[in-house]
């Protein structure tokens, strides 16, 4: 099935050329979880703070689930505020 | 330094300029800054004064570890009445502005009465004058920070200064210090201007003194900053960024306040985001971000130092703002771009530049340009009135020149200078103003972040997102992570941010060192500054014992608890895309909950008991 991976801020660096406005389509096996995507793209997991799928919180314990259905979008930070 | 113990009072109706000593009862019992000047504010003026009468006073307010080595400590803030809100009025600035007060050995400077004719002060160490301004009336904040330091021949005085939009009564104006940055909401700028004070100058030199345990101060402001550095926010994140890396999140989250909250996500929102500030524009093959910067004393620096495009229509004519100039923070690109609808970067930027060249609330500004936008486009507001602009959300064209008119006060500009509230209220559409006690809405929707609506509902100061800033929970995690969707615990969440908040800019530090550092990292540098006792307890203690003082002042002015409420477009109609999709905020949930929790009655009123604990 087919998701969206999106890696901002300092992640940016991660994302193949081909990716536009900071995300990437990317087929995956239902049993794939965030981590695993992730690993793809060789982002180091201590780099990986904020996880949002749909823009929901995805929380540490669910990112090594597989919670993906097609269409998700799986976007990623690492530790960033502002205000 | 700690405190210096001296206060300056200038009265500028008669001229006259006194020195008396710090009321170190007060100062043990609200410790600085904010609360030590919202203290002196409400025991010198009658809350229900004229804003903009010469019976209100303005205060220039430093904290006791503003001009220290801890980090970030160079912050001040000015108090007063609020003309746009009618409630206290307590903004905060960065730069080099407070450092230099303190240098010059003063805690704050109380500005009372009206100059007959425009005036600035100039305060040398011990020596302060009066000295006329009729040249630097009409010129814009920058003009006159460049005229001040040609006069003087130093280029090391320190200036704070209004612009032609406070002149001309804009009532969110600000006050710009070392020209970038501001002591920004609430129309504390147009207060100084109803006194007819241009600016005031800053020379000290008498250096940091009055540390009540140096040895001791050093080793924890040191411990302080390693916590600042290794923490990878504000070590690295800030830095990189800016406060600019929310644009995308928030809006991935469905909380970013689009099309004056029509939306809460917008399509543009990677256009104008802090990725977006790191790319190569093709016009001149340069980045919108040349640099990041820092205030005195800090080691986070997120400024923005940013250009515009030099090919772009806001500036290719006009090569005095081709340059670097202060660039872009979060609620400056989401107020002038998301909820205007506008994903030009460059005009965003540009019309930063004039805000600070200007001296006005970009946040205020955005906001009021966007419910225009929206009642240009319901048919309350005319090409007719606005003299041939097509005020359409979307336009850039039409942002920047908004955004001319207003900070220089012409034609439409002046009810545009009116804020959100007033001007809805003139074109016959109040529901469609996004405001809380009269001030507009920062970045976040509080349909998709339930405690940030409870917080600007019961902010002191009307919304602001810096009186309570739970999106750190709701958002970021810090200090842990709560679901933005649910009502459940916010009230307590907001008050121990309120709380808190209170405390650190009391004590001159900056608020985004709470993204890595408590209580229990600053308390010890209070301590080991300051003479007494300052545990973490007593400085939560002092933080609600501000929070209160605050709300007291407000209820003596005339505000009650039916004004801390949100807009019908945030209680009623539900958002409509993204996580949030379905909700409004629930503030009925949450108020009663806080109230209780605050020690008020359920009409929002501190009870004897409260007010006997704090020492009300």
């Amino acid at each position: 099935m087919e998701i969206t991976v999106k890696l901002y801020a300092g992640l940016s660096r991660y994302l193949p050329e081909n990716a536009v406005e900071h995300a990437v389509k990317l087929d995956i096996s239902p049993s794939e979880t965030a981590f695993s995507i992730l690993d793809r793209f060789n982002v180091p997991r201590e780099s990986v703070h904020l996880v949002l799928l749909n823009g929901i919180y995805l929380n540490p314990a669910e990112r090594e689930k597989p919670t993906f259905v097609a269409g998700d979008t799986l976007s990623v930070w690492p530790p960033v505020a502002g205000g | 330094m700690a405190w210096t113990k001296n206060v300056l009072r200038v009265n500028l109706t008669n001229g006259s300029i006194t020195h008396e000593p710090l009321n170190m009862q007060w100062a043990n019992d609200y410790l600085g800054q904010r609360g030590l000047a919202t203290k002196y504010l409400s025991e010198e003026i009658d809350p229900k004064c004229d804003a903009l009468s010469p019976e209100n006073k303005l205060i220039m307010t430093t904290g006791p570890l503003t001009g220290t080595p801890a980090s970030t400590a160079g912050r001040y803030s000015v108090v007063t009445k609020s003309p746009l809100t009618g409630a206290i009025a307590c903004s905060n600035s960065g730069g080099y502005f407070g450092n230099e007060m303190k240098n010059a050995g003063w805690d704050m400077v109380i500005l009372e009465g009206k100059s007959a004719a425009p005036v600035y002060l100039y305060i040398e160490n011990d020596k302060a004058e009066l000295i006329p301004a009729d040249d630097l009336w009409g010129k814009s904040a920058w003009a006159a920070d460049e005229m001040i330091h040609t006069k003087h021949q130093d280029p090391l005085v320190r200036i704070a200064v209004v612009g032609r939009a406070a002149e001309k009564g804009c009532l969110y104006s600000a006050v710009v210090n070392d020209l970038h940055r501001a002591a920004g909401r609430s129309g504390v700028g147009t207060v100084m201007a109803s006194k007819n004070l241009k600016a005031v100058v800053l020379r000290g030199t008498k250096g940091v003194g009055g540390i009540s345990d140096p040895a001791r101060f050093l080793k924890v402001t040191e411990a302080g900053k390693k916590v600042l550095a290794d923490n990878e926010v504000t070590g690295q994140g800030l830095p990189a960024l800016g406060t600019q890396v929310l644009m995308n999140i928030i809006n991935e989250v469905g909380a970013l306040p689009t099309h004056n909250h029509r939306d809460v996500q917008f399509d543009g929102a990677g256009k104008i985001s802090g990725e977006a500030m790191l790319e190569i524009r093709p016009g001149d093959g340069k980045a919108n971000l040349t640099t990041n910067g820092a205030c005195f004393s800090c080691t986070i620096a997120c400024q923005r130092i940013s250009t515009v495009d030099k090919t772009h229509f806001t500036v290719k004519d006009k090569p005095e703002y081709q340059g670097n100039s202060g660039g872009l923070e979060f609620e400056n690109a989401w107020s002038l771009g998301t909820d205007c609808g506008v994903d030009d970067l460059d005009a965003v930027t540009f019309s930063n530049f004039l805000c600070n060249e200007d001296a006005v609330d970009p946040i205020s500004l955005g906001a009021t340009i966007a419910a225009a936008m929206e009642l240009f486009e319901e048919g309350a507001i005319t090409v007719e009135d606005t003299g041939g602009m097509e005020l359409k959300f979307g336009s850039a064209e039409a942002l920047v020149w908004a955004t001319e008119v207003t900070v220089r006060g012409e034609g439409f500009g002046k009810d545009l200078g009116l804020g959100s509230k007033r001007l809805c209220e003139k074109y016959g559409r109040p529901e469609l103003s996004m405001t809380v006690k009269n001030q507009e809405f920062p970045a976040y929707d509080p349909r998709g972040m339930q405690g940030m609506g409870l917080a600007y509902a019961t902010s002191n100061r009307g919304a602001c997102h810096l009186r309570g800033y739970t999106a750190a929970s709701e958002i970021m995690g810090i200090p842990e992570k709560t679901d933005p969707l649910v009502t459940d615990g916010k009230p307590g969440l907001v008050k121990a941010f309120q709380d808190a908040t209170a405390v650190v800019d009391s004590a001159g530090l900056c608020v985004f060192t709470t993204f890595a550092w408590t209580l229990e990292d600053i308390a010890p540098q209070i301590d080991a500054a300051c003479e007494g006792d300052w545990s973490a307890e007593r400085c939560l203690e002092v933080g609600e014992r501000i929070w209160n003082m605050e709300r007291e002042f407000n209820l003596a002015a005339g505000l009650t608890g039916k004004d801390d409420t949100l807009p019908k477009r945030l209680l009623k109609d539900a958002a409509k895309t993204g996580p949030a999709k379905g909700r409004t905020n629930d503030l009925h949930q949450m108020l009663p909950e806080y109230y209780a929790l605050r020690g008020w009655t359920p009409d929002g009123i501190p009870t004897d008991a409260t007010r006997s604990r704090l020492g009300l």
